[in-house]
């Protein structure tokens, strides 16, 4: 019975979820006239799409500080595509994803074996060689960056349009905000249902300890490579849609204090709750801009809270609703 | 005579320029309960993580039914049936009894990882297989009651016992235990004793490392004596009770001396 009831409160959620993102939220932009909303909103979106990624590496005990990296890459990896190559985004936005995932396999292959902070360390130098890459390289134009990227075009199957040309639309932020909120959801579904089923069992064992996963016949080192490559597709996607939205893409896009952003997204949420980056995300987005009107000390009183949070709430922001339910 | 279900030949392991194994070799029949004594720092838990190859071997071999597994990476050793628990109550801490149960059943899954993902039909029948497999293994080491528990509220005794449990989901031929009775009490020590019994009685060989005298000379088939990282005597527990060697090894650690003659 208890189990009905929680599995109906659970789809409730989600219809309420969707409807809020969907068609609520889009209707009180069309209200207000609001339309900065849309960019805004839309860049929440990918930030934590690219959040999720590293809630997954912590998820099997890694502090990761290089999501700035795969973003960067991702970001790149279009731009040049769509600039270059005369690819479609539709084309461009999966292969993104799939290069940063293939990047981090190859670095991965030997970092996954560091913990704690060596693996903090390093992926925190990963997010600088991303940057300082992106300026040296011929192909991403150094400090100029890839401007001038154009609109996603329309997407087709068979002679049928599946999404506009979306220079078509009268407000191709409307459909930018779309696209971020629907791969978000997509994303963190993916999350949800990971970490119910085995993999999510597994990976919980190996943040425990690995030693003893492994003596229970688990391959950790081709569990580590999985997630971290998932991980950094994630990342990869939230940057290949960032540079077609803002149409350009810059070794200063994402640097090392985005990294470190994503990574505080997933504390402040919680590192305990698949939805915590999401709720982190918009919580740090939106608190770093209510603070603006302080000025010189808005960095001060927005590191104050944060650290005070982290204190009061070790288990993040979802940890307040859900504390009296954990236990039973 | 019978066939050994595990032979070590010539094994030796450095740490540089300490030799921890010393060219040890011995046999593990099908169904006994052997232990290996020795001395601290003898060499005991390096010999036990080189069976299951959380170490490598400097030289020699470990063959198990017929293949060799020295240096194989340790999933796949135990998922040939070679499993270890470990001497520092090393557990899933925020997990609950069950839980840990559930998921080192991992070994017997035939489904792929992204079918458990999808919720295949496989993948479902086997999720409740292995509920029910760990509700039995809970129950056979008198868990159920704890099943619900997080595993890091867990007294000590039970903590082992845990450990056992891990271990025995993922259905092992040999299951190594190392130190199963240290910082037990006699009764605690005699009930683990009885479950060991109880878990070979299941028709798992068992291998243990343990300090405590008594209880080695209670539970074991048969006796292998470490002493500076070499075999010094192998026998039943009467031969090693007599062994001038043995006795000579533990000359000083007056514990361990009284333990050999009590029993
Ligand atoms: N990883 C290691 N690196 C270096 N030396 C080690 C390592 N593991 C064990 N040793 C050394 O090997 C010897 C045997 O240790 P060990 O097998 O733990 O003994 P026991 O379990 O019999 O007490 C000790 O001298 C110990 O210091
Ligand atoms: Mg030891």
């Amino acid at each position: 019975m208890g189990l009905i009831i929680m599995q109906n409160k659970k789809i409730l959620f989600t219809a309420l979820f969707l409807i809020f993102v969907l068609v609520i939220i889009p209707s009180l932009i069309v209200m207000t006239s609001r339309w900065d909303l849309y960019y805004t909103l839309s860049s929440v979106a990918l930030l934590a799409i690219a959040s999720a990624g590293v809630w997954l590496t912590f998820y099997i005990g890694r502090i990761n500080i290089g999501q700035g990296a795969f973003a960067l890459v991702g970001g790149y990896v279009t731009a040049i595509l769509i600039t270059k190559a005369g690819f479609s985004f539709w084309l461009a936005l999966p292969f993104s994803g799939l290069f940063a995932a293939f990047i981090s396999v190859l670095i991965g292959l030997p970092i996954l074996r560091l913990r704690g902070v060596y693996f903090a360390m390093i992926t925190l130098v990963l997010t600088e060689v991303g940057r300082l890459s992106a300026l040296a390289l011929p192909i991403t134009n150094g400090a100029k960056g890839i401007s001038n990227i154009p609109l996603p075009g329309e997407l087709s199957f068979a002679g049928i349009t599946i999404i506009p040309d979306f220079a078509s639309f009268e407000n191709p932020r409307m459909a930018f905000y779309y696209l971020a909120s629907v791969l978000m959801i997509l994303c963190f579904a993916t999350l949800y249902r990971l970490s119910n089923s085995r993999l999510g069992h597994l990976c919980r064992s190996m943040q425990q300890n690995e030693e003893l996963t492994s003596s229970i016949g688990v391959n950790i080192a081709a569990i580590r490579i999985i997630i971290f490559a998932l991980s950094s597709f994630m990342g990869g996607i939230g940057g290949s849609i960032f540079a077609v939205m803002s149409q350009s893409i810059y070794p200063s896009s994402f640097q090392v204090a985005d990294s470190i952003n994503f990574m505080l997204n997933c504390f402040l949420g919680g590192l305990g709750y698949v939805f915590g980056p999401m709720l982190g995300t918009v919580v740090l987005y939106f608190g770093w801009d209510l603070l603006f009107q302080t000025g010189k000390y808005q960095m001060l009183i927005y590191s104050s809270l944060l650290i005070i949070s982290m204190l009061v709430l070790p288990n993040g922001l979802l940890s307040i609703r859900l504390s009296g339910r954990k236990k039973s | 005579m019978k066939k050994p279900l595990l032979q070590v030949n010539h094994l030796t392991k450095k740490f540089g320029g300490l030799t921890a194994n010393h060219d040890i070799s011995f046999q593990v029949f099908e169904q006994e309960i052997l232990s290996v004594i020795g001395p601290n720092g003898a060499g005991k838990s390096t010999l036990f993580k080189l069976i299951s190859s959380f170490l490598r071997t400097t030289s020699g071999e470990i063959i198990f039914d017929g293949n060799k597994i020295s240096n194989l990476a340790p999933h796949i050793v135990a998922r040939m049936g070679i499993v270890r628990t470990f001497q520092e109550t090393t557990i899933f801490k925020n997990m609950t009894v069950r839980e840990s149960v559930v998921v080192a059943h991992h070994i017997r899954a035939k489904a792929n990882l992204f079918g458990y993902f999808l919720g295949t039909s496989t993948a479902r029948a086997e999720e409740k297989e292995f509920a029910r497999s760990a509700d039995e293994i809970l129950d056979f080491l008198q868990l159920s009651s704890l099943a619900n528990e997080v595993a890091s509220n867990l007294p000590q005794g039970h903590l082992r016992a845990l450990g056992i449990a891990i271990g025995l989901a993922s259905n092992p031929k040999i299951l190594l235990l190392d130190e199963p009775f240290a910082g037990m009490n006699h009764d605690e020590t005699m009930q683990m004793v009885e479950l060991v019994r109880k878990v070979r009685d299941r028709g798992v060989t068992i291998l243990l490392v343990e300090h405590d005298m008594a209880a080695v000379m209670r539970i074991s088939d048969r006796i292998i004596v470490l002493n500076f990282g070499e075999k010094i005597a192998e026998g039943t527990p009467a031969e090693i009770q007599e062994n001038e060697q043995v006795i000579e090894a533990y000359l000083g650690k007056e514990e361990d001396l009284v333990g050999l003659y009590t029993c």
